[in-house]
């Protein structure tokens, strides 16, 4: 079983929710990742999400824009990334690891050599946010045959036949984004976002993710009541903007202290639905 | 179908009859987050049907006519011709469109959609002002809300047309990411988009971007290849020997192009922005320079790094000033149809300077990099061919630049 998987039937037979934590690889310097990465499982993060930093991040807003800056800035582009998660494998063997990021730095390293990489490194799935399926046959075997999961998103404008098609192609989760947006805006509407969450499940048995606009462990403790698992980045990634000259204990504290909070309002008990 | 659709057919890139998906080849495709994926469905559906729509169309020549100033004139610029001494040169003067350049073809056809379906809410990018003038004037005449995208490099060097799309009412929004030029503005505008999908239409200035924007972008340009086409068949019985222009995303290019894509007796060349010089590294040329790569929402050649970081441009001209270029055009460098060349600031600069003393006619920078290689390309030519350059616009707004480098106040 993959490692994605194993980790969701674990927090599923728990009876709690999974928490999926984003940060830009290389950010704000490139030996702050790994430490952070660390931090990030210690304060109760199930998955991490590592972000391959990109010049023009078109889906992102500022925050994450300014991380793949600092992290481009600092040297680390996709080869400095699987580096990272290399690293970090040598002391973790269970916590899965997605890629996240866009397609051009994969293709210009070659869909074949990235999937052989990312999975030498100890990568679990990738996640390519300017790639529908429609564009991926060129990504999705590559990395298939190195067991690698393609993760997709599900966004608010997705018809009902496309959240089924999406479904059928994807492994290890469903990701829906819970806003109509970019990264770190606006607020949400936790009804909203029921109605498609049971959109997806009809469509398919895999845990289904919600993210874009956690901002900490009261949204999480709400999203926690309709999805599987929680999705969060801007929140983190906004902390590690407010400490660019820390040291890495330092960063690894700030981003502890946010990831605790997510963590303690995913796991508080569910309260009663309103009729 | 179209004339416009038979010269890509030619190229094997549209089966006939299908509903064309977006691909030029390799190249063009719909690379976009999934929240954007059922607008450009949506968008597709919609222009696909007012494409063959009598009404639709009607009104958009009506428009071109009336408000834009179509047929605009095929000039013979004897003066200037006499000065390179070769062959013949004439002018598509897209320079006397309203507001000033080829843009308003585009801006025109795409906000009649907007309105078609709905949506009073515009979002646009631009860079040297030209597509967000377009935009802001037809946005004023058709009522509908204006949020112009702008890289705040390009509102200080283009600062008489951030003043122009004010005055009509238009929201300048200056984009301080990343390098602050047009590629900078794409990405805010794909945001602003994503953020607003239910009430906003996208208003893409050139012939990039996800499908349908390439397709849709080059009908609505190609009435400058088709008057070219008819002009020339009037005025001396037969077609050009050589097509000219300038290729920033590609729109006035592919717009005078795409209808003599078939005329294989017609040589086509397209002018880069060469920058400091393409072996310089400091230019805006991805076609002569660059590798096909993947950046807003389409296939296509990049200037990018080995990490596959998209690079920062350099031209003297803001509206050329992009590391992307139009999918089509990347299929019609492999394809051999068209060839790509580029042209330095300091040739374009002094094609700037030949035109308008030689014939009172101020190109745009952008413009002058076509008029540069096509004196060129004349002077290896004989006077009995011809050659015809797409003026795309005027230099009004280029007038504090052009005096700024050459050192004066104006
Ligand atoms: C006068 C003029 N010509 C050409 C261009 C380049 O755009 P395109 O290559 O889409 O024609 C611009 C862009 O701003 C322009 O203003």
């Amino acid at each position: 079983m993959s490692r994605i998987n194993h980790r969701f039937a674990q927090r599923r037979a728990e009876g709690r929710r999974a928490l999926v934590t984003y940060v830009t690889g290389g950010d704000p310097y490139p030996g702050a990742t790994v430490p952070i990465m660390h931090e990030l499982v210690r304060s109760g993060a199930d998955v991490i999400e590592v972000g391959m930093p990109f010049s023009d991040p078109m889906a992102d807003g500022p925050v994450i824009q300014d991380a793949c800056d600092r992290a481009l800035a600092g040297g680390t582009g996709l080869v400095g990334v699987l580096e990272m998660v290399r690293e970090f494998r040598r002391q973790d063997q269970d916590t899965p690891v997605v890629l996240m990021g866009y397609l051009n730095p994969i293709e210009q390293i070659g869909y074949r050599r990235f999937a052989r990489d990312a999975a030498a490194a100890g990568v679990d799935g990738v996640l390519t946010v300017d790639l529908p399926p429609e564009e991926s046959h060129e990504l999705v075997p590559a990395i298939a045959e190195h067991d690698l999961d393609p993760i997709w998103l599900v966004a608010p404008t997705t018809r009902p036949e496309r959240i089924r098609a999406i479904c059928d192609q994807a492994r290890g989760f469903v990701y829906y984004v819970s806003l109509k947006g970019v990264t770190g805006a606006a607020t949400l509407d936790v009804d909203d976002v029921a109605a498609h969450v049971e959109a997806i499940r009809e469509a398919t048995q895999l845990p289904v993710g919600v993210g874009f606009g956690v901002r900490n462990g009261e949204d999480a403790a709400r999203l926690g009541q309709v999805a599987d698992a929680v999705v969060v980045g801007s929140a983190i990634v906004s902390r590690i903007a407010e400490h660019p000259d820390a040291d890495e204990s330092q960063l690894s504290r700030e981003v502890g202290a946010v990831v605790r909070d997510l963590r303690a309002g995913l796991d508080q008990p569910l309260p009663e639905v309103a009729p | 179908m179209s004339k416009v659709m038979q010269g890509s057919e030619a190229l094997g890139s549209e089966p006939a009859e299908a509903v064309f998906d977006g691909h030029f080849g390799p190249y063009g495709g719909r690379f976009v987050p999934e929240l954007l994926m059922a607008p450009l469905e949506e968008l597709a559906e919609a222009y696909e049907a007012m494409r063959n729509d009598p009404a639709f169309q009607a009104e958009f020549y009506a428009d071109l006519q009336q408000y834009v100033g179509r047929p605009t004139p095929l000039y013979y610029a004897e003066h200037w011709t006499r000065r390179i001494g070769g062959a013949r040169l004439f002018l598509k003067r897209e320079d006397l469109d309203h507001t000033g350049a080829h843009k308003i073809n585009n801006t025109m056809g795409q906000a009649l959609l907007a309105v078609r379906m709905g949506k009073r809410r515009i979002v646009a990018e631009t860079g040297a002002g030209q597509h967000g003038v377009a935009t802001a004037a037809v946005c004023a005449r058709l009522g509908l809300e204006c949020v112009v995208y702008m890289g705040a490099e390009d509102v200080r060097r283009q600062s008489v047309n951030v003043y122009r799309m004010r005055l009509m009412g238009a929201r300048v929004v200056p984009v301080e990411s990343g390098t602050r030029t047009l590629k900078d503005a794409l990405n805010e505008a794909f945001r602003d988009w994503a953020a607003n999908v239910d009430d906003t239409f996208y208003i893409i200035g050139t012939v990039a971007g996800p499908h349908p924007y390439p397709a849709m972008v080059r009908d609505f340009q190609s009435v400058i290849g088709r008057e070219t086409r008819e002009q020339c068949l009037e005025q001396h019985g037969r077609l050009p020997d050589a097509l000219v222009a300038c290729v920033g995303g590609g729109s006035n290019a592919i717009g005078l192009f795409h209808p003599f894509l078939d005329d294989h007796d017609v040589s086509i060349y397209g002018v880069e922005a060469g920058g400091d010089g393409v072996e310089t590294g400091r230019h805006a040329a991805p076609l002569s320079a660059g590798r096909p790569g993947v950046l807003h929402g389409n296939r296509t050649y990049l200037m990018e790094n080995e990490d596959g970081q998209i690079m920062p441009t350099h031209s003297l001209s803001a509206g050329l000033d992009y590391p992307g270029v139009g999918p089509e055009h990347a299929w019609l460098k492999d394809s051999g149809r068209v060839s790509y060349v580029a042209v330095n600031d300091d040739e374009a600069l002094a094609a700037f300077h030949s035109l308008t003393q030689t014939e009172g006619i101020i190109p745009a920078l952008e413009t002058a990099h076509g008029i540069a290689y096509a004196e060129q390309l004349a002077a290896r030519l004989g006077p009995d061919q011809t050659i015809v350059v797409n003026c795309s616009g005027r230099g009004d707004k280029d007038i504090n630049t052009v005096a700024e480098v050459e050192g004066m106040q104006v």
